[in-house]
């Protein structure tokens, strides 16, 4: 089953690599990893999409614990949660195409954030389901790259993740 | 005033009363090196290779509970220790470790010397620093010692690049430090232990299993006061032998791999189980699948959650300090029967009568009469003529599980050795380690001939600094543990398990300004240990015991089998 981990943990050199490590080191698999700074700079939240059973999720969680550099560890599917993922998109766009791939983004809600005269760079935020469906809904032929930041998320009303 | 780093860091050691350093120097310690010379509090101990300096620090840990600290240089320095760290990782052992690290402004560049030490370490310390700023240097090193000592302990390895122990800043050492990501449980949820105290009370067939944990949180009184109360049957893992008295008949004996038949049926077979300060590990229960066949409640003490369910699902989870914990269980316990609430005596008086039955099948049985000498023979000699009192270091392999299966350790922390990763070699520094630490006190290295040349060059240390630890080779020509598998397991064709080319160990101790002896016939081992403990009390001595070849330890367990799936021997084959 997928789980969403949310770590605070240390900003300090290498408490990243503690995480990673750990990850490889016990053999659970991360479907994605996103990290980044918090207002208060001394420390980073990060959201690790992983999978696995119940037991191997309670490990994950317990050794995250362990390590030295997290301060708080919360898997966020056990209330209600949002996420969201951010995708850069650059496809393909000559003649007739370019108006069909508009409104596609336009369904999509995204944003077309940079223009050439055969291709569009399209920004797309959703869930990782809502990106997955966008791709789907491309000829694959037309797509010249994609990045996807991976999901963070965070508690739905007053549930917060503090130090 | 104004101290160098190098001068911060022997303050540091002094403020933290450490009186031994184990290490080797070089090339990025130099500093630090200078500034031990001019001071006499904190003794260094030269070794021969930084492995047994870490080993040595190791055991100085495990028989005395202060924190282990060595020093090492950077590159090799760091990578020969690493076996060392790892080794104290997996049993939980307190250790801080101090590396040269390359000038910080040469880290990176693949300078002479250099290595990664923070990734190399990462995996096998329970944390680690690199030190970038000389001002931070003091409160690294509490914080290393803190983190060491506390919670589920273990190594904490703190790396500093030379210019910063040429830079200068003022001393203080921090009171504490506190650390907002760092918080270790100490007392044990109430509810859970008071569901602990019914579930004991309510046991017919109740066993009490206990492992490291127990030696490291010294709770050794009060898991004696526990059993002793309750009346329950005990087994304590390898690692934790010693944590319940052996010379009780309570005492199961070892569980687990080369465990008891009466201690590992009693496993399978009780309905309570209260854990303690153990992990059921593969080589403790065995297939997990097959441990999970008979239903029992299991009550789980730990210090460490990540301990608790992770290869056995567990019913009443503690988390907390054993000690503490089992200190509110007793008190608990105590409350409820002086209420009025009484132990099944009667199921219990039949859960006896099963157990002395198990024990009649006499499972460390051997020949006694054999001409030639049995390695369990020599093993129980050393008990006599120590009194069963002395420190006993091991290294790994058959002699390993001999000298646990047959010294019988009455008090905690007697019993030194590696469980965890198993590191052939430790057995020498190891008694090195102890005897520092325990000048007065007997300590024996129970070895094998294919262990002891792991670490052998450190006889020259035992010179150096006059430790009269007494080597006990059990010399049967063969990596006797990997023989005895290949015996049951890969058709008795013994692929490199046979050591020929042996040294004459008796030459070799003697080179090394040691008395060397060799025993071939079971009636001189009395009188040769005698003579090591007595008339050669002051001097190390190397006896090398021939023992019978073909030797197994039994009982056991093969890898993926059930706990009481166990061959008792040869004639189980």
């Amino acid at each position: 089953m997928r789980h969403i981990i949310s770590i605070l943990l240390e900003n300090e050199p290498g408490a990243l690599s503690r995480v990673v490590g750990l990850f490889s080191a016990r053999g659970y698999n991360i479907e994605s990893l996103t990290v980044a700074p918090t207002e208060d700079r001394s420390l980073s939240r990060m959201t690790i999409v992983t999978a696995g059973s119940d037991d191997v999720i309670e490990q994950i969680t317990k050794h995250l614990n362990r390590l030295i550099d997290v301060v708080k560890v919360v898997d966020l599917i056990e209330a209600p949660f949002t996420e969201r993922e951010l995708m850069l998109i650059k496809v393909r766009a000559v003649g007739k195409e370019r108006e069909e791939m508009k409104r596609l983004a336009d369904i999509f809600r995204g944003r077309v954030i940079d223009v050439t005269d055969k291709s569009y760079t399209i920004e797309l935020t959703g869930d990782c389901t809502k990106l997955d469906a966008f791709i789907e809904a491309l000829d694959p032929a037309s797509i010249m790259e994609t990045v996807r930041t991976g999901a963070s998320g965070i508690a739905r009303g007053e549930r917060v993740l503090k130090a | 005033m104004e101290n160098t780093g190098a001068e911060i860091v022997v303050r540091c050691l002094q403020e933290e009363g450490v009186e031994h350093v184990f290490g080797y120097p070089g090339g990025a310690v130099l500093y630090i090196y200078d500034a031990l010379f001019t001071q006499d509090k904190v003794q260094h101990i030269l070794v021969r290779h930084e492995q047994a300096a870490v080993h040595a620090a190791d055991a100085y840990s495990r028989s005395t509970q202060k924190v282990g600290v060595c020093l090492v240089t950077s590159g090799p320095g760091v990578t020969n220790a690493v076996t060392g760290i790892a080794t104290a990782y997996m049993d939980s052992i307190p250790m801080v470790i101090l590396s040269g690290q390359v000038p910080t402004h040469a880290i990176g560049q693949d300078a002479f010397q250099e290595c990664d030490t923070v990734g190399i370490t990462r995996p096998c310390v329970k944390h680690n620093f690199l030190v970038k700023d000389v001002k931070d240097l003091a409160a690294t090193m509490k914080k290393a010692f803190v983190i060491a000592a506390t919670g589920r302990p273990g190594p904490v390895l703190v790396d500093i690049p030379k210019d910063i122990t040429r830079a200068k800043c003022r001393f203080e050492y921090p009171e504490s430090v506190p650390m907002r990501s760092y918080n270790p449980v100490v007392k044990g949820h109430q509810g859970q232990i008071r569901k602990a105290v019914q579930l004991l009370l309510a046991a017919e067939r109740p066993m009490v299993y206990t492992g490291g944990g127990i030696i490291l949180a010294d709770a050794a009184p009060q898991l004696n006061d526990l059993v002793d109360m309750l009346g329950f049957p005990c087994t304590n893992t390898l690692m934790g032998l010693g944590g319940y008295r052996a010379s009780d008949r309570k005492f199961m004996g070892m569980l687990g791999m080369h465990g008891t038949y009466e201690a590992n049926m009693a496993m399978q077979h009780c309905d309570v189980l209260l854990a303690i300060g153990a992990r059921f590990d593969d080589r403790v229960i065995g297939n997990p699948k097959h441990f999970a066949q008979n239903p029992r409640k299991i009550i789980h003490i730990d210090i460490d959650p990540s301990s608790i369910s992770k290869r056995v699902k567990v019913d009443v989870p503690i988390v907390g300090d054993v000690r503490e914990c089992m200190a509110e269980l007793s008190s608990q316990l105590k409350a409820a029967i002086a209420g009025g609430q009484p132990l099944q005596s009667k199921a219990l008086e039949a859960w006896w009568t099963q157990i002395e039955e198990w024990r009649k099948r006499d499972c460390l049985k051997y020949d006694r009469k054999s001409t030639v000498i049995k390695p369990q023979y020599v093993i129980e000699k050393l008990w006599e003529v120590t009194r069963g009192d002395a420190f006993i270091t091991s290294d790994v392999g058959q002699h390993q599980m001999w000298a646990a299966q047959f010294y019988r350790f009455d008090k905690p922390r007697r019993w030194i050795n590696s469980g965890g990763l198993g590191t052939m070699g430790v057995g020498l520094p190891y008694a090195m380690g102890v005897k520092l630490a325990h000048p007065d006190a007997e300590v024996a290295c129970v070895t094998g001939e294919g262990s002891i040349q792991m670490c052998i060059q450190e006889l020259s240390t035992c010179k150096q600094y006059n430790l009269p630890v007494k080597v006990v080779n059990l010399n049967n020509r063969y990596l006797g543990m990997v023989r005895q598998w290949q015996e049951i397991e890969y058709g008795s064709r013994y692929s490199q398990s046979y050591m020929e080319a042996l040294p004459d160990f008796v030459k070799l101790a003697e080179a090394y300004g040691h008395v060397g002896m060799r025993i071939e016939h079971p009636a001189d081992v009395e009188p040769a240990l005698r003579d090591a403990f007595g008339k050669y009390k002051d001097r190390t001595v190397f006896l090398d015991i021939i023992t019978d070849q073909a030797e197994n330890v039994w009982p056991m367990v093969q890898g993926g089998k059930g706990l009481t799936e166990m061959i008792l021997g040869s004639e189980d084959l």
